[in-house]
């Protein structure tokens, strides 16, 4: 999918295998993984004579702006499919917090691992 | 007449989970055991379901001088049901007026009866819908998580997306379940703040703190105008996080942890838009206050008695059903 994402045309199964010389992948596998791509709609497919070329659904930005909407609740529909760690904070709850950290960094503890 | 008492009693069941409720959401102690409190409220809802439905079922069978449940089952129901309408019929065309009363009597009970049949029918239903968008959302994220994620040695076992602001979540699953954190949160985060963090996210997978909040979230949608609905979700939602952080600072200094929650609250990474419902007023704070000023957990035999009580208040409308 990160080779389809590089380029701006769509690919055929060939050209996919030759940027993924690293991998050194069958021919076959690669056509399984970009046909099983399009049956999810992640890919778009055409036909170009006798092969099919292939090309993203959405660009990453987009999967990964989905991704994490939904992941952090911000689409209104709760959906109890995901727990997160904290959300933002606003206002006097923010204070509370900005307090709350100077104090445990005022015990000399801190945290060594920050940066 | 028992059937009467048992509808009374089912009603009143009812009205003390509505009411036990609406004193847990004032209550202080949750915050000392929530998995004590947790226990509490799941009873209160099983319990304010099942004897919501009893009433409105035992107000809407004839006679009732069984068991609810049973005489429903029984096959001989329907058919009383039938003669005893048939009868309210022949009633009123023999009594005239007085038949007339047994007409409107017979159409309230029936009227009850469709009610209570349809309210559990509804929360059953809630609760299939419910468990099936999560299991939905959850394929979408596994789906796009399998493009998008890599790993990273910072944090073993959890995957990483190139998302700028601090995100941490957990995806649960029957099998597995995910940590997910972003590209944001690495950067924001120390070392052992990020532990702190997979320590929590992993205490909420592995205890499937999802699944406990699962029918809570239900009854949310299913009532979305329903303040109580609301306060209940909220309330158990924080005291699965206040479960999870008190897994999360087992064998850790309390301090990487609450410094991790007020990095990411102070992030300010995802502001609300319009529409979203606000992040909880105050439950950042209290958590953070929960773990810099520990509190003692409530003590064993109070515990005990609220188990007890709990207990007790799910088998009355469950004895009352089923006898």
């Amino acid at each position: 999918m990160d080779v389809l994402w590089e380029t701006d045309v769509a690919l055929t199964v060939r050209e996919v295998s030759a940027r993924l010389t690293q991998r050194n992948l069958a021919h076959t596998t690669v056509m399984t993984v970009l046909d099983r791509l399009a049956k999810k709609g992640f890919a778009k497919r055409q036909r170009d004579g006798r092969a099919w070329r292939y090309c993203p659904a959405a660009t990453r930005e987009t999967y990964v702006a989905e991704l994490m909407l939904t992941a952090l609740d911000q689409t209104g529909d709760r959906t109890a499919a995901l727990t997160r760690f904290a959300q933002s904070v606003s206002g006097i709850e923010a204070e509370v917090l900005r307090d709350a950290l100077e104090m445990i960094e005022g015990n000399g503890g801190g945290d060594e691992g920050t940066g | 007449m028992k059937g009467l008492a048992d509808a009374a009693l089912l009603a009143a069941v009812a009205m003390g989970s509505v009411l036990g409720a609406s004193a847990l959401v004032q209550a202080r102690w949750p915050r000392r055991s929530p998995a004590t409190a947790i226990l509490l409220w799941q009873a209160l809802g099983l319990a304010g379901g099942l004897a919501a439905v009893g009433t409105l079922v035992g107000m809407g069978l004839p006679g009732g001088n069984v068991g609810v449940v049973r005489s429903v089952v029984h096959l001989g129901t329907l058919f009383r049901i039938g003669t005893w309408l048939r009868f309210g019929t022949v009633a009123s065309a023999a009594y005239g007026k007085f038949g007339s009363m047994s007409v409107v009597l017979a159409a309230f009970r029936l009227t009850c009866l469709a009610a209570g049949l349809a309210l559990f029918a509804s929360l059953c239903w809630v609760l299939i819908a419910a468990s099936a968008a999560a299991l939905q959302a959850r394929r979408r994220q596994r789906a796009l998580l399998a493009l998008l994620a890599h790993g990273d040695p910072k944090v073993p076992g959890a995957l990483v997306v190139d998302y700028p602001s601090a995100a941490a979540y957990c995806l649960p699953g029957r099998r597995s379940g995910i940590v997910v954190v972003s590209v944001g949160t690495l950067q924001l985060l120390g070392r052992r703040e990020l532990a702190a963090v997979l320590a929590h996210e992993q205490a909420h997978l592995r205890e499937r703190h999802d699944l406990v909040l699962l029918p809570f979230t239900a009854l949310r949608r299913a009532f979305p105008r329903s303040a109580m609905c609301a306060e209940a979700h909220r309330a158990v939602a924080l005291l699965v996080e206040m479960l999870a952080d008190d897994r999360a600072v087992r064998g850790r200094p309390a301090r990487e942890l609450v410094s991790a929650l007020v990095r990411f609250g102070m992030a300010g990474s995802c502001p609300t838009p319009a529409g979203a419902l606000p992040a909880a007023e105050g439950e950042m704070a209290a958590r953070v206050v929960r773990l810099l000023h520990p509190v003692r957990p409530l003590p064993a035999a109070t515990v005990a008695a609220i188990c007890l009580a709990a207990a007790l208040l799910v088998a009355t409308p469950v004895a009352l059903l089923l006898v």
